[in-house]
């Protein structure tokens, strides 16, 4: 079975599953709009969002929701032992990994396409401005963000205080992808946008993703070995 | 190997009594003046926690290749001395700060770059320490992506900030200063060595220990 097949086969049956209960992407999504009401609490000043507030609290819900998904969509394959089973599987590990990987980002995608407009709305945000920017801004942070989430989630299935050793684990190592990711955000949103240096932050991204997605895709076969 | 310990602690030691002789001659800075002494320590815990992140995620990366033990103990080694090392420079660092810039803290991109790097350093002992049995595979995993993201985070942190003292000063400093801070970074990585050899020791007699009281149960 070739690769890129093989992935697709586990993209498509979490997408199946989540299509069954939609559990996760509605919790997720609940999650992240009380986040984004929560942080407007702290940065809303007479009606008005504080300067680059909207493009922070944005990445903080995405880092904060991006964890929750990742520990349930991980915690449903260690409930059911299905895990071991796709490890089992005559497939290439890191076919597994893509995999995942590919289903957790389209999720939080589902998620972000609710978020982003009701932070716009929210903090008075143009997001509109430039909308193509702003989505491979939105879309390589997660990509970079679920990369090292998943692989970190998929390794602390079996292990002891999972649920609080994944944000502790991944938001060190992530801190790249949310500097890019809040201040090119933030430089879009401005009252004079400043593409270039959106670019700029954009092409940090790219280059973050490429690089860990290599690093993980050789590290999984190691890491779960058990 | 054991036998250069003995030799090694006294050259060490001789270091670390030279080096306050030297650094109370050595020249008051022209702005700073006292204060900036605290750079003879602040520069050579940096320079050890640097070398011990990358001893740590070099044997990471031999741990996760081959599976040796030995390797395994030097890498949990290397990491607590990251967080020791670590603290002392982020302890020093908003001394001088509040003095030299009247701020304790400035978020400037190397000192920041440091923080994030000792964050992920502390995040493997806490696994290591409660993720029960099983996580020095995970942990070291997390030590090589702690080691690679070092660019990254200084790149992301540097454009969003620039304040700290340019790489520059210290290759552009005269020899009345060069010479204590030399020494001292020898000094503070002569320790660094000693306490690696020390721990890692203790940690492979611990791992035989545990597997020996195993053994024994069967």
């Amino acid at each position: 079975m070739g690769f890129v097949e093989a992935s697709w086969l586990v993209t498509r049956k979490d997408l199946l599953i989540e299509f069954r209960s939609r559990e996760i992407v509605y919790t997720t999504l609940f999650f992240a709009v009380s986040c984004l009401l929560v942080f407007a609490f702290g940065f809303v000043r007479e009606g008005r969002a504080v300067e680059d507030a909207a493009a922070g609290i944005l990445w903080v819900a995405i880092a904060f929701s991006g964890t929750l998904a990742l520990g349930r969509a991980f915690e449903r394959e260690r409930q059911n032992e299905t895990l071991r089973g796709l490890l089992m599987a005559p497939i290439a590990r890191p076919a597994l990994y893509v995999g995942k990987l590919t289903g957790i980002v389209l999720l939080l995608v589902a998620v972000e396409l609710v978020m982003v407009p009701m932070a716009g709305v929210m903090f008075q945000a143009r997001m509109l401005a430039h909308p193509v920017l702003l989505s491979a801004l939105v879309l390589t942070g997660t990509i970079g963000f679920t990369a090292v989430g998943t692989l970190f989630a998929a390794m602390l299935v079996r292990t002891r205080s999972r649920d609080v050793l994944l944000p502790v684990l991944l938001y060190p190592v992530t801190v790249p992808v949310i500097i890019a990711g809040v201040r090119g955000t933030a430089a879009l949103l401005a009252e004079e946008p400043n593409v270039a240096m959106a670019r700029l932050w954009l092409s940090m991204l790219v280059t973050f993703d490429v690089f860990f997605i290599t690093l993980a895709l050789w590290t999984f076969e190691a890491v779960m070995t058990e | 190997m054991a036998k250069l310990f003995t030799p090694a602690v006294v050259l060490i030691a001789a270091l670390f009594a030279i080096a306050p002789v030297l650094i109370v001659g050595a020249p008051y800075e022209s702005t700073m003046g006292l204060v900036q002494k605290i750079f003879y320590f602040h520069f050579p815990s940096w320079m050890a926690m640097f070398a011990a992140v990358f001893v740590s995620g070099v044997a990471s990366v031999v741990f996760l290749a081959t599976g040796r033990k030995g390797a395994d103990a030097l890498a949990v080694a290397s990491a607590e001395l990251v967080v020791v090392f670590g603290l002392i420079g982020l302890l020093t660092g908003p001394l001088w700060g509040i003095k030299a810039w009247g701020v304790w803290w400035s978020w400037d991109p190397r000192g920041t770059s440091a923080l994030v790097l000792w964050l992920v350093f502390q995040s493997y002992l806490l696994l290591r320490r409660f993720g029960g049995p099983g996580s020095e595979r995970l942990a070291a995993a997390v030590a090589l992506f702690g080691m690679c993201n070092v660019p990254f985070v200084y790149w992301s942190v540097n454009l969003w900030r620039t304040l700290h003292p340019k790489t520059t000063v210290v290759s552009s400093l005269p020899v009345s200063m060069g010479l204590p801070l030399w020494l001292s970074t020898f000094a503070f990585l002569g320790l660094l060595l000693l306490l690696l050899s020390l721990r890692t020791r203790l940690e492979t007699s611990r791992t035989r220990l545990d597997a020996l009281y195993l053994a024994l149960e069967d």
